[in-house]
């Protein structure tokens, strides 16, 4: 990951600005809201869905435990079925092998099915650099890009847009990059789906490329499964005579068999659906139905150094069904762009740090980015542990050197809480002087006591109290 | 039984009144508690900032404080699910890291007994009627470690809906968090305020009283933005309300 | 080094050593989650079916093989779609009271031309009770998979004993080697704020025929 999200600000100011957005505020609210309970309705129909969770989560470790056998079971069925499998350490090298397949079938501009790995990659300006157009093709997608704004959801990337910025993005951009949306285009959400299906069928239908990632690659068939919901999956996957899609290596299952797991979970995690209305499965090329050229661009860009680490590789087990960012509280207030990547909300903040490391003031704030309350873990269908993650991954900014006011606060404090005498100390010190504590504080303090007022410090401690009325049961005895 | 009261350091400190609450509520159903003096800070500050190390001198402290106990009840759900979860994945961790098994073996005997204050109410004790009296109106906030961690589920609500007098008001979107999040509400204070000034807004929309917790370290920053708002809501640690009887009512 | 073997290499050192036997790892998941969810009689089921197909906007028709020709020319009529697109094994008995223009899909057929097909009528692999769900898997009463992508009206003619519950029974029964499209519903998308509203690329009117078993 690189580019765009260099300089980004720490997550706490970026979320501080994002605050004062009343509009952004609103969408986020009012769009979480509604699928917060619709996901627990879809959820709740199943009542298996904690041994769905189980095998789910027990299927993924399986797959990374065995990561390189199933990786190279996929590539021999992919290309006995005929398709070409390539490998790509870094984001650079996958950018390398799709430009140079692109240039090869001589076509300046291809269209794409929503991808997250190709957003990690940043693989739409890389193709631009080469000459090469990208069309996005997702209903979302196609927002954020008329817009030249930036993805802020996994599922939604236009999440933090209402109807009629929408409205207005269509009516002010469509032209520039085709057809121009309808004369008197309101803002009725069927409305603009109409204005994108008649805007994109052009370029459906003149294509010559398509561009997918996919959401499971099957490793004793060679089988991808995309799974979406208007139709562009299909069209970009059928359509185009050259297929190239960019999957990351933790999107390998063993079987068949294991999709009818992901196949439940998937869609009633996502939009809280019992089924997504469209799921395309291809192993490799089929004569007379679909591309005649397949390609499948293995991607790493760091996913190894989160299979090494015992803690964090669990994050690697992610479906990328959302339901985290749509249940957490901090992700609803701070929104998608705070998070300075393409992964935003609670996975983001375990993927991130790990995918790029925690060099950068942003990425080192991610593991922070959240008060730990747990809801992201508990609507999670493959039980990643994301608090515990986010933890682990606090004392790896730590080791990293962290602040060192902090730390030494932290050392203090625990010198203090190991010696009892010390603590009391404190104690009778603070309720002594209780008189003389101001309701705002200055310095680092400032960061309570700008919103919230100090609670009262009490006469006495629990264990003076405590001491005290012991010896007094003593005396009376 | 022999039955320690581990209060935290948050409640020694500033919330001795919860302690009090605890000691009295326990004693008018008999059982005789201890506090023993050794007890300090659990080490979730620690541990939750990225501190573990820090953390296990804590633990270790802790298993030694409370090592000839058959309970351990604590007022707090979030430093009860400190000792229940993450005391056994420090101790893994540390063997883990080749640094031995003290930790692990030192934290068995205290793990399994260490009880959040409604656990140990109504699990151990049995017990629902506490006999308590209090003629108001509450509404009640189950604090995330309590409810997930802990999985505390519907004790609480059950022992406050058998309270003499006191009329229970469902809090719209009680399961969001309030924003505390121990260092969380001081690295990232804007969002944490946030998340607390709407907990406050529907906790004052239910018309109550009294918002009351299991945990005090959520109710010192909900508490906070009542107090500089000036909402007329009463932050309230669960055992203060349970205490309270129609002979020694809490004022 | 390319890029494969390097990618291989730091799978490896990040998983340490794997104890032998390894190699070809035994897949060890526990399967305990249901088979499928409640138990139906045929007839439960083929409710089922019509009712999760219903509750994401696809038309339903009930229907015996008798008058399954008459209902299929009825909705060709009633869209007022003057060329229709089939596949080449859909039987012609189906077919023969459709009173516009009917082509076979061929070799030769592009995506272009597609496009001036005003309906779309095909056959299935099967259908997912549970889910309201089509599958289809371009055996030749289906074709390919842009036959019922591109036409704006795909009626489908699901027979009663091509019904099955549940996803993992559909798994069971289908063969990924074949190309295959799961269809639930018209085309949708949920996203303007997270709402779902039908009609986007695919086809944005869905008519299903559930044909009963005589």
């Amino acid at each position: 990951m690189s580019g765009t999200y260099l300089g980004m600000p720490a997550f706490p100011e970026a979320a501080r600005q994002a605050l004062g957005d009343d509009t952004l505020r609103a969408n986020l609210r009012h769009a979480t809201h509604t699928i917060r309970d619709k996901r627990a309705r879809a959820v709740a129909e199943l009542d298996d869905w904690a041994e769905l969770r189980e095998a789910g989560k027990q299927i993924k470790d399986h797959t990374l435990q065995h990561l390189d056998i199933y990786l190279l079971q996929l590539e021999e069925a992919v290309t006995a079925a005929g398709g070409t499998v390539h490998w790509a350490a870094d984001a650079a090298q996958a950018n390398r092998i799709v430009t140079d397949l692109v240039k090869a079938t001589g076509e300046t501009e291809v269209v794409k099915v929503k991808s997250m790995a190709t957003q990690e990659i940043e693989l739409n300006e890389h193709l631009a650099a080469e000459g090469i157009t990208a069309y996005e093709t997702d209903l979302a997608e196609l927002i954020v890009q008329l817009g030249d704004d930036r993805p802020s959801h996994i599922l939604v990337p236009a999440i933090h847009r209402n109807r009629s910025e929408i409205r207005d993005i269509f009516r002010d951009r469509m032209g520039i990059w085709g057809r121009p949306a309808p004369e008197g285009l309101t803002d009725e959400p069927a409305e603009l789906a109409e204005a994108a299906r008649l805007h994109l069928r052009e370029k459906f239908l003149r294509a010559k490329v398509g561009i997918s990632g996919a959401n499971f690659m099957v490793a004793e068939t060679g089988t991808l499964v995309v799974v979406e919901s208007e139709g562009n999956g299909r069209m970009c996957l059928t359509l185009p005579d050259t297929l190239i899609s960019v999957v990351g290596i933790e999107k390998v299952v063993p079987t068949w068999r294991d999709l009818e797991v992901f196949l439940q979970t998937l869609p009633r995690s996502s939009t809280a659906e019992r089924m997504n209305p469209y799921t395309s499965m291809w192993t490799g090329t089929a004569d007379g139905d679909g591309p005649q050229n397949f390609h499948l661009v293995l991607l790493d860009n760091g996913r190894t150094d989160t299979l090494a680490d015992e803690v964090g590789r669990q994050a690697l087990r992610c479906i990328r069904c959302s339901a985290c960012l749509n249940v957490c509280p901090v992700y609803e207030r701070a929104g998608g762009h705070a998070y300075g990547s393409v992964y935003p909300g609670p996975i983001g903040a375990i993927l991130t740090p790990q995918l790029r490391g925690t060099t950068s003031e942003v990425d080192a704030s991610l593991p922070y980015a959240s008060s730990l309350c747990g809801a992201c873990y508990e609507v999670c269908p493959v039980a990643i542990d994301i608090p515990e993650v986010l933890v682990h991954l606090r004392e790896r900014v730590v080791d990293q050197g962290g602040h060192q006011l902090e730390r030494a606060a932290m050392s203090a404090a625990a010198w203090a809480f190991d010696h009892p005498a010390v603590l009391a100390a404190g104690q009778r010190m603070a309720s002594r002087t209780r008189r003389l504590h101001p309701s705002r504080l200055p310095g680092p303090g400032r960061a309570w006591s700008d919103s919230r007022d100090l609670p009262p410090v009490p006469d006495m401690p629990f264990r003076d109290w405590w001491q005290r009325q012991q010896g007094e049961k003593g005396d009376a005895q | 039984m022999r039955v320690a009261l581990f209060l935290t350091c948050v409640n020694d400190t500033l919330y001795p009144g919860t302690g009090r609450a605890v000691v009295r509520l326990l004693n008018r159903l008999g059982v005789d508690v201890d506090f023993p003096l050794g007890q300090t800070c659990c080490g979730q500050p620690h541990y939750n900032t990225g501190y573990r190390r820090q953390a296990e001198p804590l633990a270790h402290r802790f298993a030694d404080a409370f090592a000839d106990y058959d309970a351990i009840v604590t007022p707090s759900g979030s430093c009860g699910a400190m000792v229940r979860e993450l005391y056994p994945r420090m101790g893994r961790r540390a063997e883990a890291e080749g640094r031995g098994s003290s930790l692990a073996e030192a934290i068995a005997k205290v793990v399994p007994v260490t009880y959040e204050l409604t656990e140990f109410l109504v699990d151990i004790l049995g017990v629902t009627d506490v006999g308590a009296y209090f003629p108001h109106k509450v509404t009640y906030h189950p604090t995330c470690h309590g409810l997930r961690s802990l999985g505390l589920g519907e004790r609480p609500r059950q022992l406050l809906a058998a309270v003499k007098g006191l009329e229970l008001m469902e809090l719209p979107g009680a399961e969001e968090c309030c924003g505390f999040g121990g260092t969380f509400a001081m690295k990232n204070a804007d969002v944490s305020a946030s998340m607390g000034r709407d907990k406050v807004a529907a906790a004052v929309s239910t018309g109550a009283a009294a918002l009351c917790t299991a945990d005090n370290s959520c109710l010192m920053h909900i508490g906070g933005i009542i107090r500089r708002q000036g909402e007329d809501i009463r932050p309230l640690h669960i055992a203060e309300i349970l205490a309270s009887t129609e002979d020694e009512p809490l004022t | 080094m390319s890029d494969r073997q390097q990618v291989l290499d730091r799978i490896r050192q990040a998983l340490g050593s794997r104890p032998d036997g390894e190699a070809n790892p035994v897949h060890p998941v526990s399967r305990t989650y249901a088979h499928q969810h409640g138990d139906r009689t045929p007839a439960e089921t083929t409710a089922l079916l019509v009712q999760t197909l219903e509750e994401y906007k696809a038309t339903v028709h009930r229907t015996i093989p008798a008058r399954a020709a008459e209902l299929v020319a009825r909705l060709v009529a009633e869209r007022e779609s003057a060329y229709v697109i089939v596949p080449p094994g859909l039987p012609d008995d189906l077919l023969k009271l459709v009173g516009c223009s009917i082509e076979r899909e061929s070799a030769d057929l592009t995506a272009r031309r597609l496009d001036t097909f005003g309906s779309v009528i095909t056959g299935c692999a099967l259908a997912i009770a549970e889910t309201g769900t089509i599958v289809l898997d371009a055996e030749p009463d289906q074709g390919s998979r842009k036959l019922t992508l591109v036409p704006d009206h795909h009626i489908c003619i699901v027979y009663e004993q091509q019904i099955v519950g549940s996803v993992p029974q559909a798994v069971a029964r289908l063969s990924p080697t074949r190309p295959m499209t799961w269809i639930s519903g018209p085309s949708a998308s949920s996203d303007i704020e997270l709402n779902r509203v039908e009609g986007v690329h695919g086809p944005r009117h869905l008519d299903v025929l559930v044909v009963a078993t005589t």
